[in-house]
């Protein structure tokens, strides 16, 4: 069971994402060039955060392009599970895999924060096991996080099952105060139709260990790591 | 085009006295090229040659057995086992930030990047440590705005985190703010490289960003004071692309993890200049450049402006001949610029060539050895003795001591920092275990057990009423907020922000300063490795607080033994260690300030023995488990470290019921805000109680049990008694509400 962990000219929770597959869950995990056009041998896909080119034009919008996201696509197409955390998932929505764009928070600052998450579905390959209505604390890190969609893609994503986390507080309530952003509808994180494309702004690989505050990330490695060992078996 | 000819006058401009300008005539024996003029300008500035400090610089112990590098490169290093090593440095970049606030904080955290990983070292955490004017003065909160979002821009981005600092407002910054920006980066004893040019023949690379005109003269503008004009200055303030300077860092790491390099040094201050000829100094060497095979973002600069540029993101290797094709490859890789612009020769002469002709040619060794240095008259000004005077007697008594209580905790200075760092990634790397809130903030290093704690400090006030005094408690302060999490303190890094030097009295302050820094050094064993000198923090002639910040770096042999500030359970026992250091001490205090609006008396007293025994104990109360938390007493007291221990922690405010702790019947709001140094809260779990008496008595600390942990308010009993839930919601929106900012 292999993870490519790729890596962009900005990208900087590369290292993160190894250290949580490699040393915390234990499964092998590899660090993918963006020149690189093949995904051969991977099981799964970490798009990690950063800064990719800067974040100098639109975020994502310039690793959109690196050849190793038309691997990504085709990856994605033959149902291989790819998860996107912050900057990945910014790339993920530049690169269409996933509905919709991010702006500037509302703050209009910079946010780094634990925040409590509300799960809304486990059909995904990391939510397997964490049921609708779970809390998860995670933290968040980012200037461009304020999710936005047209009313007609929020609700389709809504009835599709397609939102996988949205911001709450710590008993769950889905709540203006709770909303680090801005975010539509308090989106964190959400999936594409098939449901293993997951992109989520918050951090799993930051709380992947009590020592970090919270091991809450770990759960969505681990159901990454038992959804492919069903999948194999 | 035709170069300006070069007169005593111009020399003047460039800022060399008659004298420097007569020993730069002796060096060369003729008169100099205009780029020869500006490199002797830069080199000689006071910001690259520290010639007003370098004498008083002397006197900090720079040695230690953990010592691998002292001051004199581009940053100091200190062993901590099992082949590792951390490497760390704090810098100024004042001046450029209150011109440009955005742009100049972050350079600031760019170029101290750079100076970390130059060495080898992969940068971990960063720390700041920011001094604006009043939070009423009309560009205190764009300022704040603008140097805040500027670190984060820059440190976020390139993806270290920012852990820690700190924050302090007075009027005597109104003029002049102060950034301070630190890194720390860990490296394999074996993977450190150094600043050096050696071996004849080996090629000079120029690596990074392309250079353009920005920032020339950046290192003359920190040599001067500042006055209505200052503003002018703006294009002297270089801009930073934290981008590039992420693909340097990893480029320049996978460089370093082959042996083609010789030395490496990063092109901050005074830009080509500096690193060529301290590379070549370093090296005992000469060396010959060619400018035009230098990267260049705009057309038609002349060789002056080449060799003085600050553009960013820029490095200097010197490879071994033969291996320059690795290092091309590595950096085009990376997509970075990467030039062969000359070679090492050995005629300790540093030669540089533009479209064919010499246009520099200078006796490296002269310019270095023949560096101007001053041996600057100092004075105790004559005002010190009238500030130093100080009736607390007759300064009236609050009437309701809690609202004060209330007052002082949603102040501008101790209200709570969140709206500063939560605009800084502290989590990135997943290293930092203790995050920032906390006395010192603790990482991990992954692969061992350790941890390094981190903390910066100095109470200017302190500063400005005994230089000397305040010196000393920087030192120990920093060194203190280490100990309570845990670590040993194991080396630091200085900022000395300062006025004009050749002002004799700022000269005393800044002599004081240092005395008083060094012998609490001498005392807690702890070795100055790196630092920064900024002088001329003046504007309209009105000089700043003296501001000797101290970053202290702190090591945990195991990191699971690492402690935090905050109060954690109900039923927790409240001691206090040192408790015979407790007394009327007004002198300089927040109170003072806040309440009676003056800065005066004289700071409060040190005893350098019972605070190394202090810090023994606390480390020994952590690593045996016997406390659960620890946080010292400084600005505002008794009664507001309390208060911090209530309220501060991740899981909100708790109660606590304590005794007064003063031994005699002292004012009551003396007893709550009355300054001093070596004592030290701690909670405990009541079956640890006996263990930390026994202990104390070990280290012949003396001890008081103050009362217990829990409930609602925060009451020192027969002081004030005061809602924890209401100290908490003013100090958490204190920051903010203070600066007018949105919350």
């Amino acid at each position: 069971m292999k993870t490519a962990v790729l890596v962009f000219p900005g990208s900087n929770c590369d290292h993160d994402a190894y250290h949580a597959l490699k040393h915390v869950v234990g499964i092998d995990a590899e660090f993918v060039w963006h020149k690189r056009s093949s995904l051969e041998g991977f099981d799964a896909v970490v798009i990690p955060g950063g800064f990719t080119y800067g974040d100098y034009l639109r975020t994502g919008a310039m690793a959109k392009l690196s050849p190793v996201m038309g691997a990504v696509r085709r990856f994605a197409e033959g149902g291989g599970p790819v998860i996107g955390i912050c900057n990945g998932f910014q790339i993920l929505l530049e690169a269409g895999l996933l509905p919709g764009a991010m702006i500037v928070n509302d703050s209009l600052r910079f946010v780094c924060d634990y925040v409590h998450l509300r799960a809304g579905t486990d059909r995904t390959p990391f939510t397997r096991g964490i049921p609708e209505g779970t809390i998860l604390k995670i933290p968040v890190a980012h200037y461009q996080g304020n999710y936005y969609a047209d009313e007609e893609t929020l609700s389709s994503l809504e009835e599709r099952g397609q939102v996988v986390f949205r911001y709450c507080d710590p008993h769950g309530n889905v709540t203006r105060e709770s909303n680090p952003n801005g975010s539509a509808r308090n989106i964190a994180g959400i999936c594409n139709e098939a449901g293993n494309v997951l992109g989520m702004m918050p951090h799993p690989e930051r709380c992947a260990e009590e020592a970090m505050g919270s091991a809450d990330g770990r759960r969505l490695f681990d159901a990454m790591v038992a959804w492919l060992g069903e999948r194999t078996a | 085009m035709k170069e300006k000819t070069v007169t005593p006058e111009l020399a003047r401009e460039h800022g060399l006295s008659a004298a420097e300008y007569g020993t730069v005539l002796g060096i060369l024996g003729r008169a100099p090229s205009l780029t020869e003029l500006g490199i002797f300008s830069v080199m000689w500035s006071e910001h690259c040659s520290y010639k007003s400090s370098r004498i008083h610089l002397k006197k900090f112990p720079t040695k230690g057995p953990r010592v691998l590098q002292g001051p004199g490169e581009n940053a100091g290093i200190v062993d901590i086992g099992d082949g590792l090593a951390v490497v760390f440095k704090m810098e100024s970049h004042n001046h450029p930030s209150f011109i440009e606030p955005y742009q100049g904080a972050a350079t600031g955290v760019g170029g101290i990047l750079r100076d970390v990983f130059t060495m080898g070292a992969r940068p971990i955490a960063s720390l700041n440590s920011l001094r604006f004017g009043r939070p009423d003065h009309p560009r205190t909160r764009y300022l704040v705005s603008g140097v805040v979002s500027g670190i984060a821009g820059y440190g976020n981005c390139i993806g270290v985190p920012t852990v820690g600092g700190e924050v302090s407002f007075d009027e005597c910054y109104d003029g002049n703010i102060l950034v301070n920006a630190f890194t720390l980066g860990v490296v394999r004893h074996e993977r450190i490289r150094l600043g050096t040019a050696a071996g004849v023949g080996n090629p000079v690379i120029y690596v990074g960003s392309k250079t353009g005109r920005d920032g020339i003269h950046g290192a003359t503008m920190a040599s001067g004071e500042f006055d209505e004009k200052s503003e002018e200055k703006r294009p002297t303030v270089q801009v930073g692309d934290p981008f590039t300077e992420k693909l340097l860092l990893e480029a320049c790491l996978e460089l370093m993890r082959t042996d083609a390099i010789v030395g490496i040094q990063d092109m901050g201050a005074a830009g080509l200049t500096s690193s060529s000829f301290e590379m070549a100094s370093r090296g005992g060497t000469g060396f010959l450049m060619d400018l035009d095979r230098v990267p260049q973002r705009e057309e038609g600069m002349t060789p002056y402006e080449l060799m003085l540029s600050e553009s960013q993101e820029r490095m200097l290797i010197v490879a071994k001949k033969g291996r320059e094709g690795e290092v091309r490859e590595i950096f085009e890789k990376w997509d970075l610029d990467v030039s062969v612009v000359g070679e090492v020769t050995g005629d300790g002469i540093g030669r540089v060539r533009w479209r064919g002709k010499t246009v520099a040619e200078i006796p490296i060794a002269a310019l270095t050895d023949k560096a101007p240095v001053y041996d600057r008259p100092a004075e105790r000004p004559e005002g010190q003795d009238a500030l130093q005077r100080l009736d607390p007697a007759g300064l009236p008594a609050p009437s309701d001591l809690g609202e004060t209580w209330v007052r002082l905790m949603g102040g501008p200075e101790l209200a709570d920092r969140k709206w500063v760092y939560r605009q800084y990634d502290h989590m990135i790397r997943t290293n930092t275990l203790i995050l920032p809130g906390s006395d010192a903030a603790v990482l991990r290093v992954k692969g061992t057990r350790k941890g390094i704690a981190l903390s910066v400090d100095c109470n200017s006030r302190y500063c400005h009423l005994d230089p000397f005094v305040g010196g000393m408690i920087a030192v120990c302060e920093a060194a203190r907020n280490v100990a309570c999490s845990g670590a040993e303190p194991i080396g630091l890094s200085d900022c000395l922000n300062f006025g004009n030097p050749e002002k004799p009295e700022v000269m005393w302050q800044f002599r004081s300063a240092i005395e008083g820094m060094a012998k609490a050094c001498e005392a807690l064993g702890v070795p100055v490795v790196s630092g920064n000198v900024s002088f001329y923090n003046e504007t309209m002639g009105k000089g700043i607080h003296p501001t000797p910040a101290v970053a202290m770096v702190g090591l945990l042999e195991d990191a699971s033994k690492r402690r935090v500030q905050w109060f954690s359970s109900d039923g927790d026992l409240i001691l206090l260690a040192g408790a015979d250091r407790l007394g009327v001490h007004m002198g300089g205090s927040l109170y003072l300030k806040e309440v009676h609006g003056k800065v005066a008396g004289t700071p409060p007293p040190v005893d350098l023995a019972h605070e190394k025994r202090l810090q023994e104990f606390l480390r020994e109360a952590a690593s045996a488990d016997l406390v659960a938390s620890a946080h010292d007493l400084a600005e505002g007291g008794f009664a507001c470290a309390l208060a911090e221990s209530c309220i501060s922690g991740p899981r909100g405010p708790i109660g606590a019921r304590v005794e007064n702790p003063f031994p005699e019947a002292a004012r009551p709001d003396f007893a709550m805000f009355s300054e001093c140094q070596g004592a030290v809260l701690l909670s405990c779990a009541p079956a640890k109680r006996d263990a930390i008496l026994d202990l104390a008595r070990r280290f012949r600390i003396t001890m008081k049990e103050l009362g217990v942990v829990g409930g609602e308010y925060v009451d020192i009993e027969g002081l004030a008694k005061v809602g924890a839930a209401e100290l908490r919601t003013a100090w958490g929106e204190g920051f903010a509400a203070a600066l007018g900012l949105e919350g």
